[in-house]
């Protein structure tokens, strides 16, 4: 059992498909400065094997949430508060992302510069697929990139 | 419904939608036949945003506005606008919306129109965003089609060609999936139609050209402009041909189109054969444009 030191205030990001978590990590934005543990294909009753994320004095809000449930459905978000799980989330997938993701079409207006455009996705499930709602573009969650 | 509407993507358009500008676009037909077309859109104007080349698209739609009697301002060369001085398309948008009624506008980026749409004060009609989409030119393609054959429904469809970057078979799929047609998609494997705009098609794949089981066979130019490497280009231009031998196969109730403009896809020994749409094609591009002129403007 591998053995990682539990955090007083933060958030840990558990159930992550396996092999998913350094896709989640990116989709937070890197480290920075947060103290970060991940760990890769830990056991699980539930899964079989898991990622797990814990970030201390780092709490998510419903954008980073949403991100993580498009690359890693079923994924849990418990909030730790004084050593304790005071919310636990299951991270559901939203309907459609906007203003957080880049298009993949570099030719696509939200990617023009200076215009006043908001980017907009529309999210497909099995298997997940996000769609640019300004230029019909397709890719999948393992394409997604920040703005 | 149709009052003040834009015009940007085929996949807003239900069948009902559909049926309506065919309904429309019919009756601008027989006007035009009959030469009394009424002056629907007397004292308005048209601005046409061409942010890139375009002949049919541009010349059909000032066409259609001054056959409805109103009157037509814009640019069809960008380089000679404010937008060389580095102005964003929605300013130039907003800008127009200001001196013009409705607003048909082409842009290479697609996407483009949404985006318009959502600042301009008047209806716009997409003439082309990019790759993206091209509803005007869907809507005279169906029109060419329930106007030579008498309906849309159940007809079996061979496109032929680049089905992979031509926009105007991607959404020919979208449209004609609303009347359960039935798909033969013939392309060189490089250039299949993408997997997106199958879903949900009744259709059968082929790279081999026979069109002898089609009501209607839509060719499509391999077009130079959206290959990343112009070696492939080389590789598969001339790649279909339709030439006399290959309409001698065809049914004798069917029909050629072709979006235009053609390179060496059609054979012009095919130009006089009675089946060959492609120019009435073109032209219903005037009725159709009059008819969602007059609608989205509330005039019919």
């Amino acid at each position: 059992m591998l053995m990682v030191r539990h955090i007083e205030n933060g958030t840990v990001i558990d159930h992550i498909d396996a092999g998913k978590g350094l896709e989640v990590l990116k989709v937070l934005g890197g480290a920075g400065d947060t103290t970060i543990v991940l760990a890769i294909n830990v056991q699980s009753k539930k899964k079989g094997k898991k990622d797990i994320l814990k970030l201390e004095n780092k709490f998510l809000d419903k954008d980073k949430m949403d991100l993580i449930a498009i690359i890693s459905p079923n994924t849990t978000i418990n909030v730790i508060r004084e050593g304790k799980v005071v919310e636990k989330i299951n991270a559901e997938m939203p309907e459609e992302i906007n203003g957080v993701l880049k298009c993949i079409n570099p030719k696509c207006i939200t990617n023009a510069p200076r215009e006043p455009v908001t980017t907009s996705f529309t999210v497909k499930k099995n298997p997940v697929m996000l769609k640019c709602k300004y230029c019909s573009t397709e890719f999948p969650a393992d394409m997604i990139q920040l703005l | 419904m149709w009052d003040r509407r834009h015009v940007i993507s085929i996949d807003d358009f239900s069948r009902e939608d559909i049926e309506d500008v065919l309904k429309n676009t019919a009756k601008m037909d027989e006007y035009l036949e009959k030469g009394n077309v009424p002056e629907l859109m007397k004292g308005k104007i048209l601005a046409t945003l061409f942010f890139e080349p375009s002949t049919r698209t541009r010349l059909s739609f000032e066409a259609a506005m001054q056959r409805l009697g109103g009157t037509v301002i814009g640019f069809s060369d960008p380089s000679a606008t404010s937008i060389k001085k580095k102005e964003t398309t929605a300013d130039t948008v907003r800008m127009a919306a200001a001196y013009a009624d409705v607003i048909a506008m082409r842009h290479p980026y697609p996407g483009a129109a949404k985006l318009a749409a959502q600042v301009s004060s008047v209806p716009i009609l997409n003439g082309g965003d990019g790759s993206n989409q091209h509803p005007t030119q869907t809507l005279l393609d169906l029109y060419t089609i329930k106007k030579e054959l008498g309906t849309l429904d159940g007809i079996k469809i061979a496109m032929v060609g680049d089905l992979k970057y031509g926009r105007t078979v991607h959404s020919l799929c979208t449209a004609l999936k609303l009347f359960d047609a039935t798909f033969k998609f013939i392309s060189p494997e490089q250039l299949r139609m993408p997997d997106t705009y199958k879903r949900g098609l009744t259709y059968e794949e082929t790279t081999e050209l026979d069109v002898s089981d089609a009501d209607v066979v839509y060719v499509t130019r391999i077009q130079a402009e959206r290959f990343p490497d112009p070696a492939e280009y080389e590789k598969l231009k001339g790649f279909y041909v339709i030439n006399k031998k290959v309409v001698s196969t065809m049914k004798e109730k069917s029909i050629i189109m072709h979006p235009l403009p053609r390179v060496d896809e059609i054979h012009y020994e095919v130009d006089s054969d009675p089946r060959a749409k492609y120019f009435k094609q073109a032209y219903y591009g005037v009725p159709t444009r009059m008819a969602l002129i007059a609608m989205v403007m509330g005039a019919i």
